[in-house]
């Protein structure tokens, strides 16, 4: 098998996810986006380590150590999305614009209490 | 074309093709399926690729720990099951052009830079629970660590966000 076939798929998935990332409006359906693009560069790691005949396993361990990290993030993304939802009412990212860039101060919105959001 | 090969083709299509389902299906709960079916082929080519321990580890903390806390977060955030058109933003097309300039850079530079090199599966070291255990607490055991120090911390930080709730809901509780 030619190296360059996995690293392929890898760069299509990171694309795929790319785009997942960019264009979903759903916190939850980033989140997945992100996913992808992590399995992306865990197959990298997975195919080097096949060619290269490492001894040390570098490549499959620190694949590990990538899903531990993909686990962890999702653990706190899941705690801050329920928190928005809880504060805001919706999840969608690009209705969070408490800390956009204003040019004028004056359209700041009103602070949001948490009793307008929950439904 | 071996059949290894065959069945590394055949794996990548299913993970491409749900793949893209995952990021355009209008469905919510859908697109955490057709992750399963993604990550679970992505397992799959892991296996293929001579890392057994960490395609086991793949669907064992991927497809049954992110997939069912990616459920959890759907449910708890109310996503309704039903069809929904405004699950991608109006204007998609200058994300899909900034992901397909980003696929095809990708793809361009790993192919011309490694088109001439081939990846013998016959002759490479199979990633056996036994291997990877070896590797992770010899040569790897420090990074391992400092990873367990991190999951703490991501857990302590869980904690504390679900506690900010908690706390200012009592806080409005006693107003």
């Amino acid at each position: 098998m030619p190296l360059w076939w996995p690293l392929l798929v890898a760069s299509l998935l990171f694309a795929i996810g790319v785009y997942g990332v960019l264009s979903r409006r759903n916190a939850v359906l980033v989140l997945m986006g992100v996913e992808l693009m992590l399995n992306a560069v865990n197959i990298n790691f997975v195919a080097f380590d096949a060619q290269l005949r490492d001894v040390l396993h570098a490549g499959q361990t620190f694949a590990l150590f990538t899903i531990v990290i993909a686990a962890a993030e999702v653990g706190l993304a899941l705690a801050i999305v329920l928190l928005v939802f809880r504060t805001h009412g919706h999840i969608e990212v690009d209705g969070l614009r408490e800390l956009a860039d204003r040019d004028d101060p004056a359209e700041l919105p009103a602070p949001q209490t948490a009793s307008e959001g929950v439904a | 074309m071996s059949w290894v090969e065959a069945i590394f083709v055949l794996l990548s299509l299913v993970a491409l093709g749900s793949a893209l389902l995952v990021v355009t299906t209008p469905h919510l709960v859908h697109a955490a399926l057709w992750l399963v079916v993604t990550l679970g082929s992505v397992a799959g080519i892991f296996l293929v690729l001579a890392a057994e321990f960490v395609a086991w580890v793949q669907v064992l903390i991927y497809v049954g720990a992110v997939v069912v806390l990616l459920l959890f977060a759907l449910m708890l955030t109310r996503a309704p099951t039903g069809r929904q058109a405004d699950l991608t933003v109006r204007r998609a097309l200058p994300a899909a052009l900034v992901a397909g300039l980003v696929g095809v850079l990708l793809a361009v530079t790993v192919v011309a830079g490694f088109r001439d090199v081939r990846l013998d599966l016959d002759h490479t070291m199979v990633g056996s629970a036994g291997a990877t255990g070896t590797a992770v607490f010899t040569v790897w055991v420090l990074p391992f660590e400092v990873l367990s120090v991190l999951l703490l911390a991501a857990l302590v930080g869980a904690i504390a966000l679900s506690r900010l709730r908690a706390d200012s809901s009592a806080a409005r509780g006693d107003r």
